[in-house]
């Protein structure tokens, strides 16, 4: 498989949020009115002014305190069924270009009431309300086609983001798990198939805040049995997860 | 030099895409053919470096039709190899910002508002009454009849935000005017530092940089949050990591640096010393020192004084009434040819490792846990892992900021560590040191530049009155050693201070007037003119007009609510800045009626970095220039313009109406016109100084004479910009040594030496300690057989140890060429000594001296707002702590006018353990109250398992944290935490104590 990947190892992330604003900046995103929540994140949540998100959560056990972070976007589905999903209302209205960034066009402004949030097996997408297209991560598109790195992996200082060909990444991927394992032992290496967004988890998936998936799992399919579209898309969904993780998360 | 800069333009300009690739990416591949338009093609571009932090990273500035469009890393650049932070990612919204100021505002007493004025009209007006204030206060002499030729009705507060020129030709400018109320934020960062590292090894600064924190084995980071606080230094931490080095953090909270660490150890605030005295007594109960490295360069084989004592937390010589110490017994013994006296056995009781050993006997496991609240097991894993790093080969290094050098202990809290780095042998060697981290994009610079009240350029004293001519001056100061094998470079002294007054005024400096020595302010013996009793003065009126440039102190300093109401006092002050601030608008702050305000402000526009040019210097001395990108919105200029058209005008008056003594100003060397402003180059060469015979810049401060025949602004800036071009312009990416000094990057001093005290990283043949990372050898055979030094510049050229004959002590800034372990200048103590900040919770475990003898006690003599905690007092039964943020700087006052920044902090907070919530009934994200003695501030709570309770000596304390960003101006507005902080300061610096005090909580009702 070709294109690009980006390695995302949360062991080095420093939560300093560098990459979050470099991605307002290189798409000239707006500020959002925010207040303090009792949390260092913010905006609480992606939006359709905020590509990128560190998600921060503190655990403590066994006498010892962890504060992990997590960087959320678009992880860019090799075989994204948000695009599947899309294709059904207008074809094409989400793309795949050939360095593997998935991208929504104007044309998702006619998608009509569908939610491609929904969709999203990390309930990443969302749809400015003014405009009604549906953003997201672009992958910074433009920039990978002209040779740059993305604008976050660009700006983050300790090599928590690494992009790549996709081989090479997948490599570099492995080799650091391996590397970690010894003193990270629950370690591990997120849906490395099925997207190019790799990320490199140092601990186990219940101490970081990884935005909807948790809860996506857990409703899996009662939201998409109101409907037969949504049925539909709840069992490509479905799908999707068992291949990649298994049922143990919908329990 | 900056020919590889405009070669940059070119080609970038050029548009071909191979230029970009190699600009803009680490992993380039052949870019395909794309329909897709980087929008910052065809745009031109510059280097520039970030305004922030004093780590120094560098940025690309892309430029279309005069406007910036982009800022993003430089990936040519070392130190941050094109990555940024989330201030430095947002520096777009500096360059494009309609909250910046574009006009020259004026307010008029008890007016509740602004009013648009004309720079002529601002900058008349300011001339004029700088001299009224000048004429009316202008004291030539004290009582006793000395000259003092000062000006006590003006001060002065900026800037480490200026550019390095800048901060020459503005502390030029003061001077002549006779100000010596001269402060800035160098007092309330790092002051402490300055005095702790002068004292143990010789210079003030950060002994490495960023990079060589790679180097490195064992990384302590405490008094610090580098995570947060300098993220890019986190890529150097964790390349460390990658090579195997242990990563501690020592921290009252669990912080994100903690969540990267090996080991992390809590500790109460202000019990620094005690955690480390502990450290020291490990390291000696346990013989993990570097014998070799602690007998041949540090002075623990000195025999001191027979009198020197030590009892229930006083040294020998303490003068209670007088809150002072007479060093008498605190000095060297001497044979009868006035060496040194030294015990190489280390054995003599008199010596200073046996003193040491002594002293920090008392410092036992328990006794330290109970002070500092830190399990006894946490210690030992934290003394353990770093004691590992006396082992030749194996470096330890510090990453510290205000966590240290803000109590009334802070110069003994890096006293503490320079000694422990003494003893495992860690300065001068690659991945050693200990490494102030600073926090301005140049304070370094102003430091160097000496905007601070004690010091002139270069580190030279300032003269006291009884200094009463330039002789008896250059000798006091001139320090003298008996020793041949001693450098002693600071008894060229007299070459710099009359370079320095031949930069000053030039042909009006001649012998026959003392080179100019008279013009320059003179302050009164003992007097101190720091931050607190500049505010002191200020509360008390002494002042009529106040320079706050480039600086913030209403929110910035201590006890912040009286600093606004000291603001009130003045007659008239000049605030320039990119910003409506705090300050500039502290006469319409919430709770104040601006009708019964005074105080006259004229608030000038100045320009943003990357709308001027010039250079400045980070925390690891690296001075690098910076490019102009724009021109500055509306009317705003750069600094220095508007110190050059404000020098200009007062020299016309002067010139034309006469007035107090004119010559420091009609005599002073101003010739920087071109085009009708400032040739920032000739102020830059002006400071590294010229062969007045010749005409040529000077190669090196070795030739500076004290005959006149020399000039140089600051003699450690000599080298700086040569014959050869722009040092600080240079960009030559690589590195020959393979220790990341990339050494023809940029230019750092002295003489363009990375690493300071290098001559210590060698045994005595000169062969590396640290064979894998050599900081300099000594190659025998090259030079025709004379042998000289490979690598780093090192500290002095002088041939290796073996060599008795020609060698010289590694330590050549200290007049007895070693560095100290004990330190006999300072003002509370040669060792340092535990005692609890002045708002505690508990008595002193160690003895019954509370707090730091030395310290002078605001309460006694200060204002009526100078209000303080008693011990354990139950109307504040919590400590209190502040720190930054990684998303705001410092007080905020740039960062919070930029969306991408505000968003991701918008409000005050106070973080507290879950313990202290539940026992406060107060939830998370619900609003409070914290309350010190001076004042209160609102905060949403941030109830965490990052904070625990402490358990000191069995009793538990709680204690809080807040950031100190927030004000009342900006996009995000909030309480700023300095309006807790009380006035007390250092006993060596008057650096404040905002790190420890004592607060209450509260939810909000």
């Amino acid at each position: 498989m070709k294109g690009k990947s980006v390695l995302v190892d949360l062991s080095k992330c420093i939560g300093c949020r560098g990459c979050q604003v470099a991605c307002k900046q290189w798409n000239q995103l707006p500020g959002e009115q925010t207040v303090n929540w009792g949390s260092y994140q913010n905006p609480p949540d992606l939006s359709a002014f905020t590509y990128t998100l560190v998600r921060f959560k503190e655990v403590e056990g066994n006498g010892q305190v962890k504060w992990n972070f997590f960087k959320d976007q678009c992880h860019h589905c090799v075989d994204p069924p948000c695009k599947y999903s899309a294709d059904d209302i207008v074809k094409d209205a989400i793309v795949v270009d050939e360095n593997g960034a998935v991208f929504y066009t104007e044309k998702t402004k006619e998608l009509g009431n569908m939610d491609l949030k929904e969709a999203c097996p990390y309930g990443i997408p969302r749809r400015n309300s003014v405009t009604m297209q549906w953003v997201k991560c672009t992958f910074c598109k433009d920039r990978i086609a002209n040779g740059l790195v993305p604008a976050c992996v660009k700006a983050c200082p300790t090599g928590a983001l690494t992009f790549g060909d996709r081989d090479q990444i997948l490599a570099q991927a492995n080799q650091r798990l391996k590397e970690i394992k010894v003193a990270h032992p629950s370690a591990q290496l997120l849906d490395i198939d099925d997207v190019r967004w790799i990320y490199l988890l140092h601990e186990a998936e219940a101490q970081f805040q990884m935005g909807l998936r948790e809860e996506r799992t857990y409703h899996f399919g009662w939201n998409r049995i109101l409907s037969p579209t949504t049925l539909a898309l709840g069992i490509l969904g479905l799908v999707f997860k068992w291949r990649e993780r298994g049922w143990k998360q919908a329990g | 030099m900056n020919i590889s800069l405009r070669g940059f333009i070119k080609v970038s300009s050029a548009m071909t895409s191979g230029a970009m690739l190699s600009r803009f990416g680490w992993d380039s591949w052949p870019a395909k053919t794309s329909e897709e338009e980087l929008r910052i093609k065809y745009a031109q571009e510059s280097t520039t470096i970030c305004p922030y932090c004093a780590v120094g990273c560098g940025q690309i500035v892309s430029v279309k039709e005069g406007k910036v469009i982009n800022i993003e890393g430089d990936p040519d650049h070392p130190i941050n190899q094109g990555s940024q932070c989330s201030k430095g990612s947002a520096l777009y919204q500096l360059a494009n910002n309609d909250r910046r100021i574009t006009k020259v505002m004026y307010r008029a007493p008890y007016s509740d508002q602004w009013e648009e004025k004309s720079w002529d009209w601002a900058l008349d007006e300011i001339a004029k009454r700088i001299k009224m204030a000048r004429d009316a206060t202008f004291t030539a002499k004290n009582a006793k009849g000395e000259v003092l030729n000062r000006t006590d009705g003006l001060a002065s507060l900026g800037s480490a935000a200026m550019d390095n020129e800048e901060c020459w030709l503005y502390q030029k400018f003061l001077r002549s005017l006779g100000l010596v109320y001269i402060e800035h934020q160098a007092r309330v960062c790092h002051s402490s530092t300055v005095a702790a590292l002068g004292e143990s090894f010789g210079r003030g600064a950060m002994t490495n940089h960023w990079i060589d924190i790679r180097n490195s084995d064992c990384i302590l980071i405490m008094g610090s949050n580098p995570a947060e606080t300098f993220p890019i230094s986190f890529k150097w931490v964790t390349k460390a990591i990658e090579r195997g080095a242990t990563l501690i953090s020592v921290d009252p909270r669990f912080t994100r640096t903690s969540s990267k660490a090996h080991i992390y150890a809590p500790l109460r605030s202000g019990t620094d010393i005690a955690f480390l005295g502990g450290m020291i007594k490990y390291i000696l109960d346990n013989n993990l020192y570097h014998k070799d490295y602690v007998v041949e360069y540090t002075n623990a084989s000195f025999l001191i004084n027979e009198k020197f004592g030590f009892e229930d937390g006083l040294f020998s010589g303490y003068d209670k009434p007088k809150r002072k110490y007479d060093k008498a017994t605190w000095q060297y013994q001497v044979d009868e040819k006035g060496f040194p006296k030294r015990d190489k056995t280390l054995q003599d009781p008199q010596c200073v490792f046996q003193l040491l050993k002594k002293h920090f006997s008392r410092y036992d496991l328990d006794k330290v846990s109970a002070i500092t609240g830190t399990p006894k097991q946490k210690l030992l894993k934290v003394y353990k892992a770093y004691s590992a790093t006396g082992q030749p080969g194996k470096a330890g290094t510090v990453m510290y900021a205000m966590g240290w050098t803000q109590h009334t202990v802070g110069t003994q809290n890096i006293r503490a560590m320079s000694i422990v780095q003494l003893l495992l042998g860690n300065i001068g060697i690659a991945g050693g040191g200990v490494n102030a981290m600073r926090g301005e994009s140049n304070v370094q610079g102003s430091t160097d530049h000496a905007l601070l009240f004690h010091i002139l350029p270069g580190y030279l004293k300032n003269p006291r009155a009884s200094d009463v001519t330039l002789k008896a001056y250059n000798e006091k100061y001139t320090p003298k050693a008996s020793d041949p094998k001693s450098a002693n470079w600071w008894g060229n002294y007299a070459k710099y201070s009359v370079s320095l007054l031949k930069a000053l005024y030039d042909d009006h400096a001649q012998p026959a007037n003392e080179f100019g020595y008279q013009y320059l302010p003179k302050l009164d013996d003992g007097e101190d003119c720091s931050w607190i009793s500049l505010f002191e003065a200020m509360y008390a009126g002494k002042f009529k007009g106040f320079f706050a440039w480039g600086q913030n102190p209403a929110c910035s300093g201590p006890n912040a609510e009286m600093t606004r109401e000291a603001l009130g006092k003045l007659d008239w002050m000049v605030n320039v800045n990119l910003w409506e601030t705090e300050t500039g608008a502290f006469w319409k702050r919430p709770g104040v009626n601006p009708e019964k305000i005074k105080t006259e402000v004229f608030l000038l526009p100045c320009a943003a970095s990357m709308e001027k040019e010039g250079s400045i210097t980070n925390s690891g001395r690296w001075m690098q220039w910076r490019y102009k990108a724009v021109d500055s919105p509306g009317q705003a200029k750069p600094d220095g313009e508007i110190i050059h058209e404000l020098y200009l005008r007062v020299k016309k008056l002067y010139e034309t109406k006469g007035g107090a003594f004119p010559e420091p100003i009609t005599k002073l060397k101003w010739d920087y016109a071109k085009n009708g402003k400032v040739d920032i180059h000739a102020v830059a060469k002006e400071i590294n100084g010229y062969d007045l015979k010749t005409g040529k810049l000077l190669l090196s401060f070795a030739k500076l004479m004290d005959d006149g025949s020399t000039s140089s602004g600051n003699w450690i800036y000599c080298a700086s910009y040569t014959e050869d071009g722009n040092m600080a312009a240079r960009r030559d990416t690589k590195d020959t040594s393979g220790i990341g000094l990339y050494s023809k990057w940029a230019w750092c001093w002295p003489l363009n030496r990375r690493i300071i005290y290098n001559r210590a990283s060698v045994d005595k043949t000169g062969q590396p300690l640290d064979k894998e990372h050599p900081v300099i050898r000594w190659d025998a055979t090259s030079n025709e057989g004379k042998g000289a030094w490979v690598g780093d510049i090192p500290d002095g050229g002088w041939p290796p140890m073996v060599n008795e004959a020609e060698t010289r002590y590694p330590f050549i800034m200290r007049s007895e060429g070693f560095a100290r372990i004990f330190g006999p200048d300072l003002a509370d103590g040669p060792f340092p000594e535990h005692y609890e900040p002045l708002e505690c919770p508990v008595k002193n475990m160690m003895s019954s001296v509370l707090f730091n003898p030395t310290s002078k006690r605001w309460d006694l003599v200060g204002s009526d707002m100078d209000k303080f905690a008693q011990v354990g007092d139950p109307r504040y039964p919590f400590v209190g702590t502040t720190y930054r943020l990684s998303e705001h700087w410092q007080t905020g006052a740039m960062t919070r006018q930029m969306p991408w920044l505000v968003e991701m902090q918008p409000n005050m907070f106070v973080e507290m353990s879950k313990e202290l919530a539940k026992e406060l009934g107060i939830k998370n994200g619900e609003w409070c109250v914290v309350e010190s003695a001076r004042g209160k501030v609102r905060a949403v709570a941030m109830v965490t398992s990052r904070y625990k309770p402490f358990n000191i000596g069995g009793n538990i304390i709680h204690e809080v944290g807040l950031p100190w960003c927030f004000g009342f101006m900006g996009l995000a507005t909030g309480d700023s935490a300095n309006t807790l902080v009380p006035n007390i300061g250092d006993g060596n610096t008057m650096i404040q104590e905002s790190k420890a005090f004592l607060v209450d909580v509260r939810k909000e009702v």
